[in-house]
């Protein structure tokens, strides 16, 4: 297991931030009809304060089930995993992260404003607070002025980052992304990419981020985690050393294309002799 | 809605003339009988003519059915057990009590459905059986049953609506219910949402399409079961009673008359639904 003494070796850098997200040794088999699918197996991993940590892999390799873990939305079958010190479920019930999917997953016969403050209904706060935060909310993903549209009146990017503001309006420090730009084309990815990264530097969130984006990846990370298939595991583990104020022009420069070449050849011996 | 003015008054014309055609073929054999006992010549002209108004035609000409129906609509006192806006009154607030407790005993049957996995695998097989028992067979039972207790007049007929509709709001509610994505679920569960809040904010707006989809056909079928409820009860009151009274003196008539304001009822408590349905859509966002 010389790719789990990658891991040991990032792990064991030096721990000044706080572990927000911690797993050691985690695993996940379904069961079915066809016997047990090992969606993850011997992962280990810690997030910090303040990281963006990019889950990168092919289909199959688990990202979105060890997203989907850390978000108490599917239970580890072993392992020990804890968020901010506790279990994910008590993380959940605490409303520790806030979540956005790969689709919008906006409710149509509600307002983009009322979508926004739909988890501030729903955790009981105040009408005033809520109309407050959501105006916070939508000024951040820069969708101020679309508070009275309904979601079908959006554009696909728009919508998402209406769902970004959604999971931002509680202002948790933990924000879970799962591909939430796969469905949209280069352009308006690279822009919600850039927005992303300002507002990730002045929020100082913690991010984990799963795409099957090279250049995203690299992009947008503190560390990139390179995941394989059969069983999904973790392969390496790239820290990378851009300023958090960094922009898309750093995509030509020699140390993006190199973190980027070594995240392709991961990718490449992670897909094994199988295909 | 203009471009489609042209067909259907086509088709209304044409259902019209097939009337008139066949009153004439249906009336014609008594009319002629008639002439032959009376000793009477007859041209065709004439035979037309009288085919189209006798009193007690085995087929009514729809003007005969409109004369009549304004006759007992408009130039009776509402009060008056003659007048059709008496009986219909009748029947519509039996129809409507009946769809009032049907609607809310198929969405409450509807919420334990979705909510309770057991009630899912006791409850759904008598739901549906329900509804293979046929109602005529049913209907008098209730009315005498309830009739022994000391229930009587309204309640045992909107009994019998209820038992008729609330099988499309349950059927559709119970669908509706489970129609959010999983994506939507997961979403709530993040926020660590209750279960009475994920109801509220999440299943009940996403069955609304299936609400009112169910709510047209149930408002329609509880007409036809307050109508089969006034059937049994002695002829008192309501399109039933009318319904019954005509069959037994044949006065086809009054029958077709008494029928058409059902069907005019039902119509218009559909389009209600439709408008309400409307309404409701427009405010949950949806494009006009």
């Amino acid at each position: 297991m010389t790719l789990k003494q990658v891991v040991d070796n990032v792990a064991a850098m030096p721990a000044s931030k706080k572990a927000v997200v911690d797993i050691k040794d985690l695993s996940l088999t379904f069961q079915t009809a066809d016997g047990p699918v090992y969606a993850l197996s011997e992962v280990d991993l810690t997030i910090e304060e303040g990281d963006f940590v990019s889950f990168i892999g092919p289909s199959g390799c688990g990202k979105t089930t060890l997203l989907r873990v850390i978000a108490d939305l599917e239970k580890a079958t072993g392992g020990e995993i804890s968020i901010n010190g506790v279990s994910p479920e008590a993380a959940r019930e605490a409303r520790a992260y806030g979540y956005v999917f790969q689709a919008p997953a906006l409710l149509p016969w509600r307002s983009i404003e009322r979508n926004v403050t739909l988890p501030l209904e729903i955790m009981d706060l105040s009408k005033e607070e809520r109309i407050k935060r959501a105006h916070d909310a939508l000024k951040l993903v820069e969708l101020n002025g679309f508070e009275k549209k309904f979601p079908w009146q959006l554009s696909g990017g728009m919508q998402q980052r209406a769902s970004i503001a959604r999971a931002l309006s509680f202002d948790a420090d933990l924000l879970l992304m799962d591909e939430p730009f796969g469905a949209l084309d280069e352009i308006v990815r690279d822009h919600l990419n850039e927005q992303l990264l300002k507002l990730w530097a002045r929020t100082n969130k913690t991010v984990a981020f799963v795409t099957h984006s090279i250049p995203e990846a690299v992009y947008l990370s503190s560390k990139i985690v390179v995941m394989s298939p059969r069983p999904g595991r973790i392969i390496d583990v790239i820290e990378t050393k851009f300023p958090k104020d960094r922009t898309l022009d750093i995509r030509e420069t020699p140390e993006f294309l190199e973190i980027a070449h070594r995240v392709r050849e991961g990718l490449r011996a992670g897909h094994g002799h199988d295909e | 809605m203009s471009g489609h003015s042209g067909p259907v008054c086509v088709v209304l014309l044409a259902l019209l003339v097939l009337w008139y055609v066949g009153a004439v073929f249906m009336n014609a054999p008594t009319q002629i009988d008639r002439y032959d006992r009376a000793d009477q010549t007859w041209t065709t002209s004439q035979l037309i003519e009288d085919t189209l108004a006798q009193e007690r035609p085995i087929l009514p000409a729809p003007h005969q059915v409109v004369e009549e129906m304004y006759k007992s609509i408009f130039a009776i006192k509402i009060t008056s057990k003659r007048s059709l806006v008496y009986h219909s009154w009748v029947t519509l607030s039996s129809t409507l009590l009946g769809f009032s407790i049907g609607t809310l005993l198929g969405i409450v049957l509807a919420v334990g459905i979705v909510h309770v996995m057991t009630l899912e695998k006791s409850l759904m097989p008598w739901v549906i059986s329900s509804q293979t028992i046929p109602i005529l067979a049913i209907a008098p039972m209730v009315i005498v049953v309830l009739g022994a207790i000391g229930i009587k007049g309204l309640v045992p007929k909107a009994i019998i609506s209820t038992y008729l509709c609330f099988f499309p709001v349950t059927i559709s509610m119970v669908k509706g219910l489970r129609s959010p994505q999983v994506i939507q679920l997961d979403l709530m569960r993040t926020y660590n949402a209750s279960k009475w809040q994920t109801f509220w904010q999440l299943r009940l707006p996403s069955a609304m399409p299936y609400l009112f989809a169910s709510l047209k056909v149930a408002i329609a079928i509880s007409l036809v079961g307050a109508i089969i409820g006034e059937l049994p009860t002695g002829a008192q009151a309501g399109l039933g009673a009318r319904l019954l009274a005509g069959s037994y003196y044949g006065q086809t008539i009054q029958i077709w008359s008494a029928l058409f304001t059902a069907a005019f009822l039902a119509a218009m408590m559909v389009v209600i639904v439709g408008w309400c349905e409307r309404r409701v859509l427009v405010r949950m966002g949806v494009s006009a």
